[in-house]
C-alpha cells in the first residue's frame, strides 16, 4: 500500500553510481537540471536524453523502476502539456470553440514534457543510488562554507537525516496502528467527509504518541553518547574525493560543454 | 467450525529489490475450542500468518476458509470475520487512543453496531476478564501502567467477544508476575468460554505450560505441527532453527545422561517433579522422597512456576 511509493527510495545495488561520493551525484544532477533549461532544440533534448539513458544502464537501476517513479507525477504532467497546448498564442493550427491548438503551443508543450520527465528521471537516479544519509552528508559537507555567515548547517543536515530515517518508520508505524484498529473493525472507507475525518483520530492519535515517544527515546540516545552539535565532530566515513569522483566532474563538465557546443551551433545555423 | 488455510502464499514488494517470500504455501486447520501455540525465530513469518487469519493481509495465492466459507469470495464481509477472529498485536497499548480506558474498549463493540447495553455490557465483561480495577475504568489509557495498558489493549479486542482470540507476544516486555498474569487469564477465558486461542510466543516454556498444540514456523512454512511433548522431542532440530526445549527438558536429559532412569519427554517444572519423585518411588525411596517432595513444592514456588 503505501509502501509502493517509488519516488525517493534507495535502490541497493553495486555500481560506480552508488559508490561515487554523493557530492558529485548531488552537483551532477543540479548541472542535469540547468542543463535542461538552457536547451532549447531537438538535438540538446537529445543528447540530454541519451546521456541520462547511458547513467541509467550504468547505476543498475531498472528502467522500469524508473519510470514507476514517474507515475506519482503523471497528473503534474497532463496540467503543464495541456495547459501550454491550449493557451500558448501563435499560429492556430485548429480552433475548437474557444480552445485553440497553436503550433508554438505544440512545441513548448512538447518540450516541457520531455523535459520534466528528463527532470525526474534524472534527480530520481541521484535517490535511487544514493542513501537518505550519504544524501545529508554530501548536503552538509556542500554547504559547508556557509557556516562562516553562521548558517546552523550540521544542526540543518542532522534535522533532515533524522527526519529521513523516520519517513520509512512512520510508514510502518502507521501501517500497523491502521491494522491494529481494523481488527477493531475501524471502517476507514465508508461514510461522508465528516465521519471519514473522524474515523482517522483512531489512527493519529496513536501515531503522534508514538512519534513524540520515539523522539523522546532518539534525544535520550543521542545524550547518552555526549553528542553536542556539528563542532569539532569527526565523521565515520568523511568524504574524500579519488580518481572515479574527479573523472565524473570531468564527465559532467564534458556534458555541459556538449550542450552548449550543440546550442551553437543550432543557433548559427 | 474451524479455519482452514490452503495452500497460502504472501509475497512482501512483490517485483520489487525488496521482494521477500514470507509464507510459502501453507496449509493448516485450526479447529474450534484448541489452545494452539505459535512459535519460530524473528521472520518465520508468524505475524504474517495470523495477519492472514482475519483478512488484514491479502495471501498472494492460496484461499483461507473461516467455518468453510472462503474469505476471499465476492460478498463476504471481513468486519464479520474479524469480529470473530480477534486479533491483539504485539505491544497493543500502541493502539490506545481514546481519553478513557472504557472508551477505548468500546471502540469494538461500537463499530460492530450493537445496541448500548450490549456495548455497556461487553465492555464491562471484558474489564473484568482482563482484571482492570474498576476505579480505573475512567481513568486516561495514557495514565496507566505498562501492564494495565495492556490489559486495557487486550480487552479491547476481547470486548467483541470473538470466536478467535489470537494474541502476538502477549508477555513481550512485561515483567514476571504480569506475565504469568496476563497469560493465566488468556487460559482462563480459553476454559470458560470455550474459544479457539492461538499464542504467538518466544517462550518455550509458556507454550510448553499452557497449549495442547504447538506449530513452528520456519521460512514461511510450518514444520512442526504436534503436541508440545511431540514437538520439543525435536530439540536438536528445534535448535537448528534458532528455537529450543524448555529449559526442564534439557535438565531431564542431563540427568538422564548421568545414569538416572528419568523420562525426558518432560515439558514443564511440574511434569518434572512428579517424574523425579515417581523414579524416587521405584527406587524404595519413598520416605525419603516423601521427605523431599516438600522442599521440591517451595523450590518450585520460589523459581515463580508455581502451578
Amino acid at each position: 500500500m503505501i509502501r509502493d511509493i517509488t519516488i525517493g527510495q534507495y535502490y541497493p545495488a553495486d555500481s560506480v553510481l552508488h559508490k561515487l561520493d554523493p557530492r558529485v551525484k548531488l552537483v551532477g544532477t543540479m548541472a542535469y537540471i540547468v542543463s535542461l533549461f538552457l536547451v532549447n532544440n531537438v538535438f540538446g533534448y537529445l543528447a540530454a536524453a541519451v546521456f541520462l539513458l547511458l547513467v541509467i544502464k550504468i547505476s543498475k537501476v531498472p528502467f522500469a523502476f524508473i519510470v514507476k517513479g514517474l507515475k506519482s507525477v503523471v497528473i503534474l504532467l497532463l496540467f503543464a502539456v495541456v495547459f501550454n497546448i491550449f493557451l500558448t498564442p501563435g499560429e492556430v493550427l485548429i480552433r475548437w470553440g474557444f480552445l485553440k491548438v497553436t503550433k508554438e503551443g505544440l512545441r513548448t508543450a512538447a518540450f516541457m514534457g520531455i523535459r520534466l520527465i528528463l527532470l525526474i528521471m534524472g534527480s530520481s537516479i541521484m535517490t535511487f543510488t544514493t542513501t537518505p544519509n550519504q544524501l545529508t552528508d554530501g548536503l552538509e559537507s556542500l554547504l559547508g562554507p556557509l557556516k562562516k555567515l553562521h548558517v546552523p548547517v550540521h544542526e540543518i543536515a542532522m534535522m533532515m537525516s533524522i527526519a529521513l530515517r523516520f519517513i520509512p518508520i512512520l510508514l510502518e508505524e502507521t501501517d500497523k496502528i491502521m491494522k491494529a484498529q481494523q481488527a477493531r473493525c475501524a471502517d476507514f472507507e465508508s461514510g461522508g467527509l465528516v465521519q471519514k475525518a473522524k474515523s482517522l483520530i483512531p489512527i493519529l492519535v496513536p501515531l503522534f504518541v508514538s512519534a513524540f515517544r520515539r523522539a523522546n527515546d532518539l534525544a535520550m540516545a543521542m545524550e547518552a553518547r555526549c553528542y553536542r552539535g556539528g563542532e569539532g565532530r569527526t565523521k565515520m566515513k568523511p568524504l574524500r574525493y579519488h580518481k572515479p569522483e574527479y573523472k565524473a566532474y570531468g564527465v559532467v563538465v564534458g556534458y555541459l560543454a556538449l550542450l552548449i557546443g550543440i546550442n551553437m551551433a543550432v543557433s548559427l545555423l | 467450525m474451524s479455519i482452514r488455510l490452503e495452500d497460502v502464499s504472501y509475497v512482501y514488494s512483490s517485483g520489487t529489490a525488496y521482494e521477500m517470500h514470507a509464507l510459502n504455501s501453507v496449509t493448516l486447520e485450526i479447529k474450534d475450542g484448541q489452545f494452539i501455540g505459535l512459535i519460530g525465530h524473528t521472520g518465520s513469518g508468524k505475524s504474517t500468518l495470523i495477519q492472514h487469519l482475519n483478512g488484514l493481509v491479502r495471501a498472494s495465492s492460496g484461499t483461507i476458509y473461516y467455518n468453510d466459507q472462503n474469505i476471499y469470495a465476492e460478498g463476504f464481509s471481513m468486519k464479520e470475520l474479524r469480529s470473530h477472529v480477534g486479533l491483539v498485536f504485539q505491544y497493543p497499548e500502541h493502539q490506545l487512543f481514546e481519553t478513557t480506558v472504557k472508551k477505548d474498549v468500546e471502540f469494538g463493540p461500537r463499530n460492530l453496531g450493537l445496541s448500548e447495553e450490549e456495548i455497556a455490557k461487553r465492555t464491562e465483561d471484558a474489564l473484568t476478564m482482563v482484571g482492570m480495577p474498576e476505579e480505573l475504568y475512567e481513568a486516561s489509557p495514557f495514565e496507566l501502567s505498562g501492564g494495565q495498558k495492556r490489559r486495557a489493549a487486550i480487552a479491547g479486542v476481547l470486548a467483541m467477544e470473538p470466536e478467535v482470540l489470537i494474541l502476538d507476544e502477549p508477555t513481550a516486555g512485561l515483567d514476571p508476575k504480569g506475565r504469568d498474569e496476563i497469560l493465566d487469564q488468556v487460559a482462563r477465558i480459553h476454559k470458560e468460554r470455550g474459544i479457539t486461542v492461538i499464542l504467538v510466543s518466544h517462550s518455550m516454556e509458556d507454550v510448553a505450560k499452557y497449549v495442547d498444540r504447538l506449530i513452528v514456523m520456519n521460512h514461511g512454512c510450518p514444520v512442526y505441527d504436534g503436541t508440545p511433548k511431540e514437538v520439543f522431542a525435536h530439540y536438536k532440530e528445534l535448535e537448528g532453527i534458532g528455537l529450543a526445549a524448555p529449559q526442564v527438558t534439557y535438565l531431564m536429559h542431563d540427568i538422564k545422561a548421568r545414569g538416572l532412569e528419568v523420562p525426558t519427554d518432560v515439558t514443564t517444572v511440574a511434569e518434572a517433579k512428579d517424574a523425579l519423585l515417581g523414579w524416587l518411588k521405584k527406587r524404595g525411596l519413598c520416605e525419603n522422597a516423601c521427605g523431599r517432595e516438600q522442599s521440591l513444592t517451595e523450590m518450585e514456588q520460589e523459581a515463580g512456576h508455581d502451578t
